[in-house]
């Protein structure tokens, strides 16, 4: 199977979850996590709408067009040094095409190579790049890379959300600028090969302006987001390494395997889940209703756990909470107690019927108590 | 200049000066730092005397005599005939400041404007006699210097404006605030730490992110969006961090503007007079009295943010660095000094830690320590600190622990050794820590990242590993 | 998350309900408010798709856009809801009470009071969600520079009348939002969950179907259910039974029905275009008409649900009472819209694009104090929300067991009283700590003498280990400490009745101010200083460069979507 290409969500859940095996090894494999999500019967609500595709197209194309005059001149203005924009005609836009991602890459390199060695300005069309991430290569597509005159080699972002009054969405700006970073460190791995190169830390972010299909742009400084992803996939762990702990003939095949075996598969590598998933990773509702079954207490948010030390599930925080379990010398134990206490006097004192709903409300808790420690059967230690 | 070299080390003898015959290192080392600091020092006040700017911006890392610089400035504006006002943040700041100038200069007439509040100021300036007080500002009208905080000046209306200005603290001061205030003098000296913890609104002001007067960034980032031509200078050498701590420090939390230490290794010395018994806080004193730090490392576990253990941990510590008779030996005086409890600080993130560390020793029966939350330490100096590391038993790291100014302020308060406690799992922690932070168009970068800033004093600090049981 | 409130959504967990997070409402919810349901088209800023609009939660106004690249029929749009939005705000501008202002005297410079008319009542704005609000926002924006052919007859593409004045109130009940407490525009998810916490977690809360499924769960099915469906559930064509509660619309929905329908009113009106007799034009306007009939029907359909939705959050909040404080907060609304209403009768020009630096302090430092006085007024309103103050040191509940009467040293004695309090609370209490109670609804305040009841030994209070000011929680003591009354006992040398508490009474003391002083007065724009850039470039002026006209329209273009 063709390794699936390392694309804008891959990075989005590697962002938001770096520390989760399941994610890791899944991307790692090239496994395609929506068809698997699907195969799962969690299927993903990920979608995009026709309509916000066709704007970005056309709004890429726009950008782009004219050999990339207004790109060019944009760059010029918001990245300065060159006081004059290159002229139409001294832009070069080499032909990238080629067979296979082995075959683009290659082109690619070459016509960076060339643009540079040339001192003239290039500007590369989905130029296609290669990383290594996790011990095995993921591609990568950045919407233009722009190689000026001094060598200098810059990304270029492309996206259809608004810049109104110079400010833009900034979870969006986020997003786009740690994508650039990772576009930035595959092309580090091509500077280094190639005299008198150097990959900038800014990049340029073109934008429709206001409520215009105008383009505009930002210069974006991904110092921080280099560093950080730098590190990140310098410290992932080994695709192999997970695999290696895995049961003998693990395997994801969607066509092959059987809903049941593949749920066995997918739990056989951990999760770390956090509600933060849901928005980028495929397979978070099959690994949220995981968590949620466990009772896991970061299915309420990751920020839930801070507060209760080495109590990691729902039913163990609400039983040394009401006193059943847990040792009361314990400052989380302690600390839940007086805030369960405190709770049902501050509901008792304000509403008599409210009391009896909290009442209610604990006699399912020790029910769920009950159920949780039965299911658990000794397999989360809660101490 | 007509101000008198310093004469003698300052109370925390952060000395922008240093006192003639300093440490040998110094002299035999290329970098001399003392010249270094009074270069940079001429330079400062020329700029600040010679008005040509109306601003001037000082950086000044720990312990780099920023006290020591603004009481000069002052006095060397106060005796060319040039009345000034000093804008600092907090009323303990502003005390210390009217203490220190009385020390230097006891006849120079000082105002302290203060609040209506009760118990304003220290009690200690009414035993200075040039020292007036008071709430209005118009009786301080005339004195030389008139010292007060940023937020009793905001309602200072109706005054002829001061020609000059000194702004203390400058970074921690928040734009509006500097808006507030900026109206009552011509002129001014900008003082602070960029590495110290930022200042921040409790409700969200994103939507003047990256206007260049926003009003929830720092002072001196309004300033210098506005300004860019002003002098800009640094106090380039820390006489409080040891020269085990400067490089990391420097390193980690102000990559763009290094400093160096004013001692060099071997110029101080932390010795014990009884042996180590073998026990975790033992073995992690004498690495940090050999080395400068010790990480004194227990168990990974997921701990409430009081965790017991490693309260116990911090409070044993002190307790057996106060035991085996801890003597520290520096520049700041000819014989070893016992290190005792009000030369000992321990940092903490949360004050239920601080709590806790102080109930903790007091059990031990210690008493007379510092213990308090970095914010709280903020400027203060002490031979020996204990930090209970911020992430230590975390599930997971946040904003608030990553901040970069945090550890920083906890990193850099000793003159001698530094001794961390930790519970172990915290680089996988910040690997696991996740990166999606929002970023605002037209906001200049901050550097250093919390996230790398911690990863940096880690790896550091894993060098000095010493397992809470053997 | 304080422990308190992640205890409640734990307990949501393990009940299958949500559980409530406060005892009384903190937010006024109007008699009659205005409910806005917008949608708008995926990929494009601020291009609106459909509204549902009213104050008849069974008569909505339905707004749609066949096409939402026709800039004609935007506009239309937008005339539209100018024409639904405007009545209803007018309708409050002239009912009015007399009320005084505090001003300064231009020529004395001394503040006096001043009569002025303050609006009876506000209207308010609900949305659906948080996107809702910044849509507004957004919606404001992007109308509020707009002209209109009565204002500039050479304006290439006019605005419908009104539209520029449904931006400039838009982008002030935007901003209003802004304000901690503040209750002009609401957005429904924030309200419920100001009020009850679900068993799932803050990013799932802003859901709005999952969210009252938790809260009002359907029939027989837990809330855990009742939220996967609304999560989840599709019919046979992939529509989803819960449509997102906007302004952003489902992808399957638009790639399936909206892209579709579209296309066929696109397709009937090129074929109207090219009609050749009266009786083709006519078979062709029927065909474009029911194109569009599909359209409205269609988003009807995806945004009736949410209308529903959003009248139901209401019906629950309804059935808590109101906060004592929240009347209060809502004066300040009323002031709000007053002022804004007196701004656009004076004929000023429209919010700014961006503000300039004294108004962007003064909006920070009026929200920070409104934040404050929020915090210290839902804790004195609602026990469950002190409850959490207790719980973090911030504030004890305390039965006073002793009042020993003693006097301040001076030449004029006032009254000072100690009194001694027993709590089980754990307040951080050091040296002189002041403390506050409320009596007559006004801050009656105190300070901390010592902990315990044994004899007056000033030295006790600073018993803690630190040199820091904090002497720790006190929680080696017995739980009684003595705070000495300072204030609000009248003038004379007995203090007035019933201002000192009395022994046997519990009393509620929090650590914070119940009063906010607000901060102090920012210099005019026309000063500001030069650390922040000197005084902002008016348009106009001679200075004015390019990008200085403030007020100046959005440049027109052909490509334009708004």
């Amino acid at each position: 199977m063709p390794p699936h290409p390392l694309d804008a969500r891959a990075l989005a859940a590697l962002a938001a979850n770096p520390g989760c095996r399941r994610r890791a090894l899944l991307d790692g494999a090239g496994v395609d996590k929506g068809a698997l999500a699907e195969a799962l019967g969690s299927p993903a609500p990920f979608g995009q709408s026709q309509f916000a595709f066709m704007r970005g197209n056309a709004f890429e194309a726009k950008v782009k067009a004219d050999g990339g005059t207004e790109l060019m001149r944009l760059l010029a203005d918001r990245l300065g040094g060159q006081a004059v924009p290159p002229a139409p005609g001294e832009v070069s836009v080499p032909d990238l095409s080629a067979a296979g991602p082995e075959g683009r890459t290659a082109r690619t390199a070459l016509a960076l190579r060339e643009a540079t060695a040339a001192g003239a300005w290039a500007l590369l069309d989905h130029p296609l790049l290669a990383l290594e991430v996790a011990g095995s290569p993921a591609y990568l597509e950045p919407d233009a890379v722009v190689v000026r005159p001094d060598g200098r080699w810059t990304v270029v972002e492309i996206k259809s959300f608004p810049m109104i009054d110079g400010s833009a969405d900034a979870s969006k700006v986020g997003a786009a600028a740690r994508q650039a970073a990772v576009y930035a460190l595959a092309l580090e791995r091509v500077a280094v090969r190639t005299e008198g190169a150097e990959v900038g830390h800014q990049v340029l972010l073109v934008c429709p302006k206001d409520f215009s299909n105008l383009p505009t742009a930002s210069v974006v400084d991904i110092r921080k987001q280099l560093s950080v992803t730098r590190r990140q996939l310098a410290r992932l762990t080994r695709i192999e390494d997970i695999a290696d702990t895995l049961p003998e003939g693990t395997t994801f095949n969607l066509e092959r395997c059987s809903g049941a075996q593949l749920t066995s598969a997918v739990d056989a590598v951990s999760a770390a889940y956090a509600p933060e998933c849901l928005a980028a990773c495929e397979l978070a509702f099959h690994c949220r209703s995981r968590a949620r079954e466990r009772g896991a207490v970061e299915a309420l948010g990751r920020s839930v756990r801070g507060e209760l030390g080495a109590l990691t599930t729902v039913a163990a925080v609400l039983s040394a909470a009401h006193g059943d379990t847990g040792d009361p010398d314990d400052p989380t134990v302690a600390a839940l107690r007086r805030a369960a206490t405190l709770r049902a006097e501050a509901l008792a004192g304000a509403d008599r019927a409210v009391t009896e709903q909290a009442v209610a409300g604990r006699a399912m808790a020790d029910r769920a108590v009950a159920a949780d420690r039965a299911v658990a059967g000794g397999a989360e230690t809660e101490g | 200049m007509t101000a008198p070299p310093a004469s003698r080390p300052a109370p925390d003898s952060s000395s922008a000066v240093p006192a003639a015959g300093l440490p040998s290192s110094a002299v035999r080392s290329a970098f001399d730092p003392g010249a270094a600091a009074a270069r940079a020092t001429d330079a400062i006040l020329r700029d600040t005397l010679g008005a040509a700017h109306r601003g001037v911006v000082v950086d000044s890392p720990p312990g780099a005599g920023k006290s020591t610089l603004v009481v000069r400035a002052a006095r060397e504006l106060a005796a060319a005939g040039r009345p000034l006002m000093v804008i600092a943040q907090t009323n303990a700041q502003v005390d210390d400041l009217v203490v220190r100038l009385a020390e230097k200069d006891p006849g120079l007439p000082v105002g302290r404007l203060h609040s209506n509040d009760p118990d304003p100021y220290d009690k200690a300036l009414d035993e200075l006699p040039n020292v007036r007080k008071s709430a209005k500002a118009a009786e301080l009208a005339g004195l030389d210097i008139v010292i007060s905080t940023a937020a009793k000046w905001a309602h200072v209306q109706g005054v002829e404006p001061w020609r000059h200005a000194i702004v203390d603290e400058a970074y921690q001061m928040r734009s509006d605030a500097l808006l507030a205030v900026a109206g009552l003098f011509e002129r001014a000296l900008f003082v602070g730490d960029p590495g110290q913890l930022d200042p921040f609104s409790v409700v969200g002001a994103d939507q003047w992110a990256g206007l260049s007067y926003d009003p929830s960034a720092s002072a001196v980032t309004t300033l210098l969006a506005h300004n860019p031509e002003l002098p800009q200078h640094r106090l380039p050498v820390s006489w409080r961090l040891p020269a085990s701590a400067a490089p990391l420090v420097s390193g980690a939390f102000y990559p763009y503007t290094p400093f160096r230490s004013g001692t060099g290794h071997g110029d101080r010395r932390l010795t014990f007079g009884v042996a180590s018994d073998g026990s975790g806080p033992d073995r992690v004193l004498d690495e940090a009295a050999e080395s400068g730090w010790g990480l004194l490392e227990l168990p990974a576990r997921r701990t409430p943010r009081t965790d017991p253990e490693a309260v116990r941990a911090v409070a044993l510590v002190v307790r057996r660095l106060l035991d085996r008779g801890g003597v520290a030996t520096s520049e700041r005086s000819p014989g070893p000094v016992p290190v005792t409890a009000d030369r000992i600080a321990v940092g903490t993130a949360h004050r239920d830690q601080a709590a806790a560390v102080r109930a903790a020793l007091a059990e031990l029966g210690v008493t007379g320590v510092a213990v308090d939350t970095a914010n709280r330490l903020q400027g203060r100096e002490f031979d020996v600190t204990v930090v209970l590391h911020p992430l230590s038993g975390r599930p997971d790291a946040t904003a608030f622990h990553l901040e970069t100014g945090r550890l920083c302020v906890l990193a850099s308060r000793h003159r001698h050794a530094c001794v961390v406690v930790c519970r172990a799992g915290v680089a996988e922690l910040l690997d696991e820590h996740p990166s999606t932070e929002p970023v605002q168009l037209g906001v200049t970068v901050k550097f250093p990242d919390g996230w790398e800033a911690n990863h940096a004093v880690l790896s550091h600090l894993s060098e000095h590993k010493v397992s809470w049981r053997p | 998350m304080s422990l308190i409130s992640t205890l409640a959504r734990l307990e949501a967990v393990a009940s299958g309900r949500a559980r409530p997070l406060a005892t009384v409402r903190h937010r006024r919810i109007s008699e009659r408010p205005l409910v806005l349901v917008p949608l708008t088209t995926a990929g494009e800023a601020g291009a609106p798709l459909g509204a549902l609009v009213g104050t008849d939660r069974d008569a909505p106004r339905l707004l749609t856009v066949a096409q939402p690249r026709d800039r004609d029929l935007r506009f239309a749009f937008l005339g539209e809801l100018a024409e639904a939005v405007l009545p209803y705000i007018d309708a409050y501008t002239d009912v009015i009470e007399p009320a005084e202002r505090n001003e300064t005297d231009p020529e004395t410079g001394k503040r006096v009071k001043v009569e002025v008319e303050l609006c009876v009542d506000a209207p308010q704005l609900v949305v659906p969600s948080r996107p809702g609000i910044d849509f507004v926002r957004l919606l404001g924006r992007s109308m509020r520079f707009r002209r209109t052919a009565e204002e500039d007859p050479e304006t290439p593409y006019p605005a419908p009348p009104r539209v520029p004045l449904l931006g400039r109130w838009l982008t002030h009940y935007g901003e209003r939002a802004r304000v901690p407490g503040s209750s002009l525009l609401l957005a429904t998810t924030d309200l419920l969950n100001r009020h009850w916490a679900t068993g799932q977690s803050g990013l799932e809360d802003q859901h709005l179907g999952a969210l009252l499924a938790w809260i009002d769960p359907p029939g027989t099915l837990s809330g855990a259910e009742a939220a996967l469906l609304a999560e989840l559930e599709r019919d046979r064509d992939g529509q989803l039974a819960c449509p997102p509660a906007g302004p952003a619309t489902d992808p399957a929905f638009d790639n399936r029905l909206l892209a579709p329908a579209i296309e066929r009113y696109d397709r009937a009106r090129q074929e109207l275009g090219a009609a050749e007799d009266g009786a083709d034009a006519e078979e062709r306007l029927a065909r474009l008409t029911a194109a569009e009939r599909h359209i409205r029907a269609l988003l009807l359909g995806v945004m009736r649900p949410t209308w529903d939705a959003v009248w139901h959050g209401l019906d629950l909040l309804r059935q808590l009472p109101e906060g004592a404080r929240v009347e209060e907060r809502w004066t300040r609304d009323r002031w709000s819209f007053t002022g804004h209403r007196d701004r656009v009768r004076a004929g000023e020009p429209p919010q700014p694009r961006r503000d300039d630096a004294v108004t962007a302090a003064q909006k920070l430092a009026s929200r920070e104090t409104a934040l404050a006085q929020l915090a210290a007024a839902e804790a004195l309103d609602d026990p469950l929300v002190l409850a959490g103050h207790r719980l973090s040191g911030e504030a004890f509940v305390g039965e006073v067991t002793e009042v020993v009467m003693a006097y301040s040293e001076g030449k004029r004695p006032s009254p000072r009283p100690l009194i001694t309090v027993r709590t089980d609370d754990r307040p951080h209490l050091g040296e002189r700590t002041k403390v506050f109670r409320s009596l007559d609804g006004k801050p009656q305040s105190a300070e901390f003498v010592r902990y315990g009841d044994g004899p007056a030994d000033e030295d006790e209070a600073g018993t803690g280990t630190g040199t820091g000011t904090g002497t720790g929680t006190g929680t080696d003591e017995d739980g009684t400490l003595v705070l000495r009354l300072t204030d609000r006992m009248g003038r004379s040398k007995e203090p007035a009745p019933g201002s000192v508490p009395e022994k046997g009474d519990r009393i509620s003391w929090t650590l914070f101010e119940h009063d906010q002083r607000g901060g102090p007065k920012l210099p005019d724009p026309e000063e500001t200083p030069w650390t922040h850039g000197g005084p902002p470039v008016r348009e106009g002026t001679a200075e004015a460069g390019p990008d200085a006209p403030r007020q100046a329209p959005d440049p027109v273009t052909e490509e334009d979507f708004l």
